[in-house]
């Protein structure tokens, strides 16, 4: 088994809240010198069975139409080992 | 016969029957749609309505986009059946690429609810005939992902032909419902497509069609009454 990673980040032109929020925050824990915070969303999936080009094509497909709104959102899918799966 | 609207409900719709009332009292037959039933039983129109469809979970509308309803809805949408969004609605709309741009959460991080003043810029849709551009009305607005957001490219486009369907008003105290309420680029609250059958807006004009509730006017009213006088007279 192998675990696919999909990494979702608004587009650098769209504005983050939310990340501005966290930015905001960071002073008043005692955090200096970050000047930027924006923030996304990661998708662990679980693939079963072999993860080879036509897998990845599927997944890249599915990111594509279904977790990122590439109107808004740029993404990247790389594979990831699981411990077990190990060699 | 009077027109038939479809109402889809979602899983997490919350202004179904309130828009099934507005279609009534406008003088249809409102038509409820299962957002599992591929069929929309043959109704003239289709509203998609207000609330939190399937939790709102990945993105506002994201999940509801791949319901078998949809399918069927895009399908027709793009021959030419009219379908308004109203603020789940409209993020929906947007996840289904039938309006361009996205939504994204209101810029200062806060669910809002009140009477929101706006500007009727195109009077011609399918769902706006029976208001005359440059009309100042107010309707309730209630949302946490209300940011229109589109590339400059589309923005440009939009403003050009004409496309942009309501803008929030921005001169006059925010008590008064005045001022841009989520960050929306250009105060864009509404568009149209190029067809002008398919409207999505945030604001809810299904709440403001009775004078004893919500703003005592009834400015949202002639969403519907344009949508019959189009079915009746088409």
């Amino acid at each position: 088994m192998a675990r696919v990673v999909v990494d979702v980040m608004l587009k650098p032109e769209i504005l983050d809240p939310q990340g501005q929020a966290v930015q905001r925050a960071l002073p008043r824990l005692g955090f200096e010198g970050i000047s930027d915070v924006r923030q996304g969303k990661r998708f662990e999936l679980e693939v079963d069975g072999p993860v080879d080009d036509a897998a990845l094509a599927r997944i890249h497909d599915l990111a594509e139409s279904f977790l990122a709104n590439t109107v808004i959102e740029d993404f990247t899918v790389k594979v990831e080992e699981v411990a077990e799966a190990a060699k | 016969m009077t027109a038939r609207i479809g109402v889809v409900t979602f899983p997490g719709s919350l202004d179904d029957r309130d828009t099934q009332r507005a279609i009534r009292l406008a003088g249809a037959e409102p038509v409820a749609l299962w957002h599992k039933d591929k069929d929309l039983k043959q109704v003239d129109a289709v509203v998609l309505c207000g609330g939190f469809s399937y939790g709102d979970y990945l993105r506002a509308g994201a999940i509801a986009r791949f319901s078998p309803v949809m399918d069927t809805l895009v399908d027709q949408a793009k021959a030419g059946l009219p379908v308004l969004g109203i603020c789940n609605g409209f993020q929906i709309l947007t996840e289904a690429h039938l309006l361009p741009g996205a939504m994204l959460g209101n810029d200062h991080l806060h669910f809002i609810c009140r009477d929101q003043k706006l500007r009727v810029e195109n009077a011609e849709t399918a769902w706006t005939s029976d208001y005359t551009a440059g009309q100042e009305i107010s309707i309730p607005l209630k949302n946490m992902d209300g940011r229109y957001v589109a590339d400059a490219y589309t923005l440009d486009k939009l403003e050009a032909e004409g496309r942009v369907a309501f803008r929030y008003l921005t001169r006059g105290e925010a008590a008064e419902g005045y001022g841009n309420p989520n960050g929306s680029l250009n105060d864009i609250a509404g568009i149209t497509n190029d067809a002008g059958n398919v409207v999505g807006l945030m604001p809810h004009p299904e709440h403001a069609t009775e004078p004893l509730i919500g703003t005592g006017r009834t400015d949202g009213l002639p969403f519907f009454t344009s949508i019959l006088k189009k079915l009746v007279t088409a």
